[in-house]
Formats: structure tokens, C-alpha cells, sequence
């Protein structure tokens, strides 16, 4: 593999943690199985991108598409907490509704970024490295920041009542804790980050697409999965810093496997790749677990 | 002072499994008393303590909590008033967050929770103090997660938990009957101290009749959603588990009694 591709892996790694911190805030902090990101993704990439080509300024740009993207997550914790739709319908719902909303931004199915000013173009001339290098380099900025405010939001109080919510929600009443503005706190907060990684992903590839957001959810649970197989879950911090190792992680074994000719995997099996070795993380841990029980029992019985 | 009046709870009404859980039940409790509620299973215990808790919304009568009516108040609402243990003991308590993480939960009821530092020096220092009551030596354990206690350590920390704000009300139900005999002596021990150290008004659920007589200076009998006993002060203090059994059996021979008068 070349430097090139190997960095690339990096960058859509270290662009897809940010994905992976979003879904470990829906589907592991707050048990909230939320399909939304699928839309919002591409909501983020959309709407930074019409409002690049409309002379807007691209860091003013991504953070409307963060906005937009808590809004779409609002929508779905709404219709879970107020309406009572179940969670995982509830996304759906959304993502489905965000479709067409995002051709409504848009206008058309994609949107072109060519030669426009981005986030990446003001440090491309400060930092003195070919551009391959520059955009990892501020990528792994963004995440250190979002990383650092991310773990500071979850020791606040308002964050372990977040925690507590989705662990123990009774609990969490009894003591004080408003379990439903939680959950939409949390979802929005989550689809926000997603949709940023959605604003950043268009300016870094050239254009938004209405089909981007096609899988995004398995590729940030697939993060998610991995991180927590490779690295500790002992601490919050760990935990989160462990979805951005295994996305890495991820990124890079789908790189070496694509780059293996004797595989004769190709870049259309990516998404099949990826729900299998999603499979295989979630079934595997209880599966070695088995074997170690039945082997116990066999000395047990001897 | 708590009061609940005539409070009437109905679940699944007008179907086959209909249940008229409380029917007109009175109870008010001065402050500062430890009442023990005792009743046989489906008496309208758990339910009564549930809708102090505000877990349960009543179908018609009032709770107020010192004047105050916050029969509409929603449990998050109402927890600034009301602190409770629940009886399992996974209940009361996140097995994922650390036991320090849990305090500071606890030590959040009854205020607004911001985007502060949630465990503190301070607070360390605060909950170290705390849980050294315990005797259980798990002051050093502060930052291991609640999940690797036992039941009867989760518990005592629960205790802790809910007395560590200021409430009006402390709800235990049937806090022990999870735990071994052995434990669940601790754990009552405990209750007494904590109830006793802050004068706090206390509604104790259990289901023997021995605790409840041991515990507290009230007790009160709940059947088929009324309290048909009420006993404090000399009364109470000669009175045996035959006595309460015997008034028990008297109380459901009555009911019988008139049911067959309705009929007839």
C-alpha cells in the first residue's frame, strides 16, 4: 500500500470517528438504536455544500450543517419521547422524511464543491506538507477537540444524567433527572456530530451526494464494535477515544484487504464487508465465551 | 407533613384484569415519623408508595407534601421532595457508572443539573465520609463501577444515595426482602441510623410483620386498598406479631362479612 492510500485510510478513519461518537452516543449511552444518521450524514454535506457555493464562509457553513443536524435528531427523539413511536421506527421515519428534505436543499441529487473555498484551504497554505498530509493532520485536530469537550460533557452533572438515562431510566427519575429531554439532547447532540462529519466529508471529496449516507450507521457501529473488542471500556474516556482507534482500525484492515489482489475483494464489496465483520464482532465475544465456559465445565467434571 | 386523601388507583380498567389497586385510601404522615406499612400482596402496598413517588398517577384524591399539591408533579418533579430505595437492589443504582459517579447522581436530586464537573475534590471528599459509615471499606473503592458489588453493598449505597440531599419524604420499599437474612439485618440497622441521625419522615413497605413492628413509631395496615389498621404509640409498643396477625384475620373476616351482607 502507498503513503497516499495509507493516509487516506487515516483520513476517512479519523472522519469517520467523529460518525463513531455520534452512534456510540445513540446506541450505547442512551440504548437509543438510531438509524437518523443515515440521513443526517448527508443533510450535513448538503446543506454546507449550497451554502459554500453560495459564498458563505465554510466553518459558518459547517456549523448550519451541525445545527440541521441536531434538528433531525430532535425530530426522532421527538417522536419517541412525545409521540411514543418506537425508537428504531422513529429514526427510520426520519431518515426516510430526510431524503427528500435533502433533495429539497439541494435541488438536485448532488452538489458539486469544485474549487470552492473549504475548512481544510485556510491551513492548506499554513501548514507547509503536500495536501495529503494536511487533511488528516486538521481532521485529527477536530477530533482531539470534539474528544476533549465530548469527555468534559459526560463527567458534567448534565452528562451522567445522560449516562444515567440510558442505563437506568427509572433510576434516573427518581433522581431528578429528565430522562426524556435527556434522550433528545442526546440524539440531537449525536446527529450534530454526525452531520459535521457529513459537512467536512463533502468539502474533503468535492461535493455532496444524496446516496453518501447509504450504510453510515454500520460503518460507525462496525467503529464502534471494534474499538471496544481492541481497546478498554473501563472509562468513559477510554471508551470514547476507542471508537476513533476503531474506526482507524477499521479503515485501514478495509484498506489492506482491498489492496490484496489474492482476496479479489473489490471496492463495491465494501458494504458487505462491512455487515459481516459487523456480525462477526457482535456474535464472536459470546461465542468464545461458550468455549471457555464448556472447557471450564470439562475440567469441572474430570 | 405527607398527605394522601382519598386517593383511588384503577389499572387496566374496564378489561378482564381490571384492578382496583387503592380504593379511597387516607394517610397522612406528621413529620420527622417512621411508619411501617405492612399488607398482604396485592393490599395496595407498592402502590401507594409509588404514587407518593409519583411513578404512579392517581385516578381521583390528592397528594400534598407539605401543603404543597403535587398530585400532577412528575416523578424527575417530585424527587426534589422524595427520595427512594427501591427492593432490587440493580434498581436504585447504575451498575455501569462508578460508585462515586452514582453519589454524585444522588447528590443532584433537587437541584439543576449543569454542564459542572460532576465529581469534584470536594464531593470526593464528601462521599469518602459518607460511605465510611457503611463499614464496608468501600471508601477505597470509590472509583470501581457499581456492577462488581453485591446486592446487599448496592443497597447500603443506595441508602446513602437517597439521604444524601435534603427530602421531605424517604420511600424504602421492601428494601431488605432481596437480600440474606444476615444482610438484610445490616441494611436495617443502617436504615435506622440514617433515619434516626436526620429525623427523617420515613415510609417503610415490608412484607414481615416483625419488621414492622420492630421499625418506626407507626404502623399502618393496608387491605384491598384502604388502611384497615393504624397503631402508634402504647398501643403499638405491647404488641406482638400474633396480635397484628389476629387483628389481620379479624379485619379480612369483616370484609368477608360484609361482602356476603351486599349480596344477600
Amino acid at each position: 500500500m502507498s503513503l497516499i492510500a495509507f493516509l487516506g485510510a487515516i483520513e476517512t478513519g479519523l472522519l469517520f470517528g467523529i460518525v463513531a461518537l455520534g452512534v456510540f452516543i445513540s446506541f450505547r449511552i442512551l440504548d437509543f438504536p438510531d438509524l437518523t444518521v443515515d440521513g443526517s450524514l448527508p443533510m450535513g454535506a448538503a446543506t454546507s455544500a449550497m451554502l459554500i457555493v453560495n459564498g458563505v464562509n465554510p466553518f459558518v457553513a459547517c456549523l448550519c450543517a451541525i445545527i440541521a443536524g441536531a434538528g433531525a435528531g430532535l425530530v426522532t427523539a421527538w417522536l419517541n419521547v412525545r409521540l411514543g413511536i418506537l425508537h428504531l421506527l422513529a429514526s427510520i421515519l426520519t431518515m426516510i422524511a430526510l431524503y427528500s428534505v435533502n433533495l429539497r436543499i439541494m435541488g438536485k441529487p448532488n452538489q458539486a464543491l469544485l474549487g470552492e473555498e473549504t475548512v481544510f484551504t485556510p491551513f492548506e497554505a499554513m501548514i507547509d506538507l503536500p495536501y495529503y498530509w494536511v487533511t488528516p493532520l486538521v481532521l485529527l485536530g477536530i477530533i482531539l477537540i470534539i474528544l476533549v469537550l465530548l469527555n468534559l460533557f459526560l463527567s458534567s452533572e448534565l452528562g451522567l444524567g445522560m449516562r444515567a438515562t440510558g442505563v437506568n431510566a427509572r433510576m434516573a427519575s427518581a433522581q431528578g433527572i429528565k430522562t426524556g429531554k435527556m434522550k433528545m439532547m442526546g440524539i440531537a447532540l449525536s446527529n450534530g456530530m454526525v452531520a459535521l462529519a457529513g459537512a467536512l466529508f463533502a468539502q474533503i471529496q468535492g461535493g455532496a451526494d444524496i446516496s453518501m449516507g447509504v450504510g453510515v450507521i454500520v460503518v460507525g457501529l462496525a467503529a464502534v464494535i471494534l474499538g471496544e473488542a481492541t481497546f478498554s471500556t473501563r472509562t468513559i474516556i477510554l471508551a470514547t477515544v476507542g471508537c476513533v482507534v476503531g474506526s482507524i482500525l477499521y479503515r485501514v484492515v478495509v484498506a489492506l484487504a482491498l489492496n490484496a489482489d489474492f482476496i479479489g475483494l473489490q471496492a463495491q464489496d465494501l458494504k458487505l464487508v462491512t455487515a459481516v465483520l459487523v456480525v462477526l464482532a457482535m456474535t464472536l465475544p459470546g461465542a468464545r465465551q461458550k468455549m471457555a465456559k464448556r472447557k471450564l465445565v470439562k475440567g469441572a467434571l474430570k | 407533613m405527607i398527605e394522601a386523601k382519598d386517593i383511588h388507583v384503577v389499572f387496566n380498567p374496564g378489561t378482564a384484569i381490571e384492578n382496583k389497586a387503592l380504593r379511597g385510601l387516607n394517610l397522612s404522615i406528621p413529620q420527622s415519623q417512621f411508619v411501617t406499612v405492612i399488607g398482604s400482596n396485592g393490599a395496595g402496598k407498592s402502590t401507594i408508595l409509588n404514587v407518593l413517588a409519583g411513578e404512579t398517577r392517581v385516578d381521583a384524591g390528592s397528594v400534598k407534601i407539605d401543603e404543597e399539591n403535587v398530585t400532577d408533579w412528575a416523578t424527575d418533579r417530585r424527587s426534589s421532595l422524595v427520595a427512594r430505595v427501591f427492593q432490587d437492589p440493580m434498581a436504585g443504582t447504575c451498575e455501569s457508572l462508578t460508585i462515586e459517579e452514582n453519589l454524585a447522581l444522588a447528590m443532584g436530586r433537587g437541584t439543576k443539573r449543569g454542564f459542572g464537573h460532576a465529581v469534584t475534590t470536594e464531593r470526593k471528599e464528601i462521599f469518602c465520609e459518607k460511605i465510611k459509615v457503611l463499614g464496608l471499606g468501600l471508601e477505597n473503592r470509590l472509583e470501581d463501577k457499581m456492577g462488581l458489588l453485591s446486592g446487599g453493598q448496592r443497597q447500603a449505597v443506595s441508602l446513602v444515595m437517597a439521604t444524601l440531599n435534603p427530602m421531605k419524604i424517604l420511600l424504602l420499599d421492601e428494601h431488605t426482602a432481596a437480600l440474606d437474612p444476615k444482610t438484610a439485618a445490616f441494611v436495617l440497622e443502617l436504615t435506622e441510623m440514617l433515619v434516626q441521625e436526620g429525623q427523617l419522615t420515613t415510609m417503610m413497605v415490608t412484607h414481615s410483620m416483625r419488621q414492622a413492628l420492630d421499625h418506626g413509631q407507626r404502623t399502618v395496615m393496608l387491605h384491598e386498598g384502604r388502611v384497615v389498621l393504624d397503631v402508634e404509640g402504647d398501643q403499638r409498643k405491647g404488641m406482638k406479631v400474633e396480635d397484628l396477625l389476629h387483628m389481620f384475620e379479624k379485619v379480612r373476616g369483616q370484609e368477608i362479612d360484609d361482602d356476603k351482607l351486599l349480596l344477600g
